[in-house]
């Protein structure tokens, strides 16, 4: 078994998520990886949609924006802003929309806004972009982010997008028609919701983490699975992929 | 109807005044940094910038002192990480502090939607428990009036100028797009006025034989720039390729302001337009991202 990065581990599980003929959005960054992994293996006819205004993207090179020319060549459609929000998010013909950010706390809410006070940051973020619509129209949300007592607070500093907002899960007063988050993906393990609390679950760990080494980089005493797992580390086939052919100047896995 | 060619220089001089409200849209694509650079040269004061994604240009403005206000909803440098441009404005207040607006980017569609069809604002499923209506009193929130269901809004945005970057425009300004369409058109159509910058000068028969290409009609059309090589970094689709290298090594030129404003010194400011700024890079690198060829099948649009 080959030797393999943290998140060389996360591309390859989120890639393992996605089943054949779903139809994902696209976020930058290792969701994009993950989504052209997933359709070089097990998913090749993963609908890839991006907020661009790409449907059915092929890119023949891992796009390093999501506006990237190579995701209207040969793509099945392209269209407008407009559609791409109002027809397919909004329209619900997204099963997985793949997020993440700085700052995620137990419920899910994610924060790619602002650390520290929104109107004097300490560090100011790109902000929504499309993820906000996202996190509420997704059939499910899938996020990929490092893990830290930073990313993972007890209390996020804003919340550019809702998970299951609180342990009532507000989503279903506010109506919206995504389930919410389903799986959280870190360099450690993998995540899921409790299904009475709607709070971070560890449900899988990585070869070689402990729980130890997982309570101590999160920011409150996060619940672990009765039935936890040891992720399948990445084959020599996945590794060969990312490495060769996605991403073989390492400017998304760096 | 007459020509509307105009050179870079004189468009936005005519076209783009000191605290306008301005859109140079473009998702990724066909982002017009020319006329970025020719707002910088001509040093134009207090404008209200408006983009779904300020990108590399915005952050030159920004860094060159031209914007009072960013209305956006991702501003970051995508794939790469920050606009540390924009990041001085809004955490340090260099060179100037920067006001800023902001929406998600299905709120700035709806946004431009509204202020095309001349509608007071436009209703959308968004922002529920998200913290951004707290900061932004322009979202706000409505029962339908046939299902009580409660919607977001948000007001219309109608700016005084758009300049939109295409491939190919006749000399009334009826111009075509192909590849990612982005917002453009709906900025177009809420803008008092529209400047497009085409790729290539076509004439009228090139445009009426393929019609459904048409983005944007001349009708509602101010001034025509035919400038090649305009979206670099950015890239037409047919034409040129992105430039991934210019904003990957953008994060180390634009880190530091000074290091920002060496880069405006001798790229733009130090260059007249965009014929120099092609020269200056080099034949050699310019060949590189030269587009291949991967021309579409044909229709019969004959009846």
């Amino acid at each position: 078994m080959a030797d393999y990065t943290p998140s060389e581990m996360m591309v390859v599980r989120a890639a393992r998520e996605l089943k054949n003929g779903e139809v994902v959005f696209v976020g930058i960054g290792l969701p994009n990886v993950a989504c052209n992994l997933a359709r070089r293996l097990e998913a090749p006819e993963l609908v890839l949609i991006y907020e661009s205004g790409a449907v059915g993207a092929v890119p023949d090179r891992l796009p390093l924006s999501i506006g990237d020319p190579c995701l209207a060549t040969d793509s099945i459609s392209v269209c407008s802003m407009v559609e791409v929000f109002n027809y397919y998010l909004q329209g619900g013909l997204i099963d997985v929309g793949f997020l993440g950010g700085a700052q995620v706390d137990r419920f899910g809410n994610i924060n790619s806004t602002v650390i520290g006070d929104y109107d004097r940051p300490k560090a100011r973020l790109p902000g929504s972009g499309g993820a906000c619509e996202i996190a509420i129209h997704a059939k499910k949300v899938i996020m990929v982010l490092k893990q830290s007592p930073k990313s993972f607070p007890e209390k996020i500093d804003f919340i550019t997008s809702p998970g299951f907002i609180d342990e009532a899960n507000s989503r279903r007063k506010f109506g919206f028609p995504g389930h919410g988050p389903s799986l959280i993906i870190t360099d450690f393990g993998v995540y899921g919701f409790t299904k009475n609390t709607h709070e971070m679950i560890l449900q899988e760990m990585y070869p070689g983490v402990t729980v130890k080494d997982v309570k101590a980089n999160i920011g409150w005493g996060v619940k672990v699975s009765r039935r936890l797992e040891t992720t399948v580390p990445p084959t020599d086939e996945e590794l060969r992929i990312i490495r060769q052919d996605l991403d073989p100047g390492r400017i998304h896995l760096r | 109807m007459s020509s509307k060619v105009v050179t870079m220089a004189d468009a936005v001089r005519e076209h783009v005044r000191d605290g306008d409200t301005v859109v140079i849209e473009g998702f990724t694509h066909l982002i017009c940094f020319a006329a970025g650079h020719e707002i910088i040269r001509q040093r134009k004061r207090n404008l209200v910038a408006c983009r779904l994604t300020p990108d590399l240009i915005y952050d030159q403005m920004v860094a060159a002192g031209c914007v009072r206000k960013l209305v956006f909803s991702w501003a970051g440098n995508p794939g790469v990480g920050s606009l540390f441009g924009l990041r001085r404005a809004v955490e340090e207040g260099i060179p100037r502090k920067v006001e800023i607006e902001e929406y998600s980017h299905f709120g700035m569609v709806a946004r431009f939607m509204a202020g095309a069809s001349r509608l007071p604002f436009m209703h959308l499923q968004t922002f529920e428990g998200s913290d951004l209506p707290r900061k932004n009193k322009n979202i706000k929130f409505i029962r339908c009036p046939y299902t009580g269901k409660r919607l977001a809004t948000v007001p219309a945005l109608n700016p005084d100028v758009a300049i939109i970057h295409v491939q190919r425009a006749d000399e009334e300004g009826n111009a075509q797009i192909w590849g990612l369409m982005g917002v453009q058109r709906e900025a177009a159509f809420a803008s008092k006025k529209v400047v497009i910058v085409a790729e290539e000068l076509v004439s009228g028969d090139v445009i009426r034989a393929d019609p459904n290409r048409t983005l944007i009609p001349g009708l509602i059309v101010a001034a025509v720039v035919i400038e090649p090589f305009a979206a670099h970094p950015s890239y037409a689709l047919g034409y040129y390729d992105r430039d991934n290298d210019f904003y990957v090594e953008w994060a180390k030129v634009s880190k530091d302001q000074a290091g920002m404003e060496r880069y405006l010194a001798e790229w733009v400011y130090g260059l007249p337009g965009r014929k120099e700024y092609k020269e200056k890079l080099g034949t050699e690198y310019v060949k590189k991202l030269e587009a291949d060829n991967r021309p579409s099948g044909s229709v019969n649009y004959g009846f």
